[in-house]
């Protein structure tokens, strides 16, 4: 069975939101209706999206570290979100394992919100139904794109590369293994969700340079042999 | 949890027209109850279930999709209340119907009425007390209070109408309703003590950074979001505080000493008022994991 899933590199991730920017013009631009935005223009603007990047300062200045989380829909194996529902509007798909909200059958109760421990789904309020990320499912398995771009926008557009797709259930998958060798988690796994989702977690990085790195002794133009260094003098053209 | 009050209106508007029904249709199994106050009971209950319903829809996107909300009672509570509660309203008409047609209502259809009318008060408590990751709410004592409540105030509204059409039942229903309160009061008030000492969520749990000083300072939007909307009550903690008092005051204090001076339509009017501030409170104290993630602006 397959799982598609993202995995989130925090070590690579620089809060740009650029995935957040790539969602949205996607996903308001599908056939299934824009994302609402209500007073753009105005004092107190918002939204619906299915992506966002939250931002944390972890230690006391100046022992400090910040940590970019992007966090959109899990598409949790056990999702709480889906028995929840009155219309069977939120369900998951058994071949891939998205979960996805059918927007003409949802009646706009918000119960599957309330059964959601990481606040992925966002009432939409110019469609009054619940939406969520659809892991660009419109885009997986178009057969008008190259093959190479039937990625969800958001790992498409991830500058940085800390954004990866695949499928959490194949061992071999480019995902499972870096959930497999660097120690990749889920959120709050206590509460029983089983999110597919995972997240690879930072790690102490430190800068190691050694001598030979600084002075480019294999360099033809290495330092010692520059004109300045054995007494050469410009020449007039130079000057 | 914000506090939606077209949800605060359905549920303590059915739980009183339930509670209404069984405390009435309960003393008539022992006493002799007057045709005109069974028959109030059931037009009164079927008021009530009325308003409850239509306050309901205002909660809805698409309230014209709404049947589609029966189709999955498999797996939620929610569906199943939306089959109980209609279906307890037409086991009341037809039993206020035989009954103003026979002269007495039919003990059998009361028996359905008032299984129906149990079935219902769990899938409502049960709609709050499935969503595991809500501690406040995910416990037993959750289903036993809609339950508990819901009959106080019905006894409660049962004296006041007997007040009005059978006079001489007055004392029986005050009697049942101070005893209903009195066990209201102590679970509920049980519920609140227990809620405010749970321990709260840590950050640090919920993104997974191992450090004892974690500070958000970006939430990826500054205006606000569906997040920042659904899940916080937005008023300070001394007023939910005040709702506190103001729903054990209004809703349980007051009301058992107006019952025990016996001017039971006054006690039940600051009985609903309190009852009112006791649901706004049930929202607000519950505490969402997510909001986890969204402790800041910037």
């Amino acid at each position: 069975m397959t799982q598609f899933a993202l995995v989130i590199d925090l070590n690579v991730c620089v809060g740009c939101h650029a995935c957040v920017t790539n969602c949205k013009q996607w996903n308001t631009s599908g056939n299934a209706g824009p994302l609402a935005d209500v007073n753009p223009y105005e004092a107190d603007p918002r939204g619906t999206f299915f992506n966002r990047v939250l931002h944390y300062e972890v230690g006391t200045y100046p022992e400090t570290e910040t940590v970019y989380l992007p966090k959109s829909c899990m598409h949790c194996e056990e999702a709480p979100c889906v028995p929840v529902c009155p219309t069977g509007a939120s369900y998951k798909r058994e071949e891939d394992g998205i979960v996805l909200v059918d927007y003409d059958k949802c009646i706009g109760c918000k119960y599957c919100s309330w059964a959601c421990p990481y606040g992925a789904r966002e009432y939409d309020e110019a469609r009054r139904v619940m939406t969520k990320c659809t892991l660009c499912v419109d885009r997986l398995y178009d057969p008008t794109l190259p093959e190479e771009r039937r990625k969800p926008s958001c790992v498409l557009a991830c500058p940085a590369g800390a954004r990866i797709f695949g499928d959490i259930h194949d061992p071999d998958s480019e995902a499972s293994r870096l959930i497999r060798e660097q120690g990749g988690f889920t959120l709050m796994p206590e509460l029983g969700a089983r999110p597919a989702n995972h997240y690879l977690p930072r790690k102490k990085r430190e800068l190691a340079i050694s001598e030979e790195q600084v002075e480019r002794v294999h360099s033809p133009t290495a330092l010692r042999s520059a004109p300045h260094a054995v007494g050469l003098k410009p020449i007039e053209e130079e000057l | 949890m914000r506090p939606a009050f077209s949800v605060i209106f359905l549920t303590t508007l059915i739980g009183a027209g339930q509670g209404l029904f069984l405390v009435v249709f309960g003393v008539a199994l022992y006493e002799s109850v007057p045709r005109s106050l069974l028959l109030t009971t059931g037009v009164v209950t079927m008021l009530l279930l009325a308003a409850g319903l239509f306050a309901s829809f205002f909660h809805l996107g698409h309230p014209e999709r709404a049947w589609r909300a029966v189709t999955r009672w498999r797996t939620s509570w929610l569906s199943r209340e939306v089959i109980a509660l209609p279906l307890f309203g037409v086991a009341v008409l037809l039993w206020t119907v035989h009954g103003w047609w026979q002269g007495t209502p039919s003990p059998t259809l009361g028996w359905v009425a008032a299984l129906l009318a149990m079935v219902l008060y769990v899938c409502t408590g049960m709609i709050y007390a499935a969503i595991k990751i809500l501690r406040e709410w995910s416990h037993p004592m959750t289903v036993f209070n809609f339950i508990i409540i819901g009959l106080a105030s019905g006894a409660v509204l049962a004296a006041a109408l007997a007040g009005f059409v059978a006079e001489e039942l007055k004392g029986v229903f005050e009697k049942l309703a101070l005893w209903l309160l009195g066990v209201a009061l102590a679970s509920r008030g049980y519920t609140m003590w227990r809620n405010a000492s749970l321990p709260p969520w840590s950050t640090a749990r919920a993104i997974n950074v191992h450090h004892n000083r974690i500070r958000q300072i970006g939430q990826g939007a500054m205006g606000g979001s569906f997040n920042t909307r659904e899940f916080f009550h937005g008023q300070p903690e001394e007023r939910v505080k005040q709702v506190r008092w103001v729903a054990l005051g209004a809703g349980f204090v007051a009301p058992l000493l107006l019952l025990a001076f016996e001017s039971p339509a006054l006690a039940f009017l600051i009985h609903y008022a309190g009852l009112v501030a006791e649901r706004w409170y049930f929202f607000a104290e519950a505490k969402h994991p997510q909001n986890l993630y969204y402790q800041s602006v910037g």
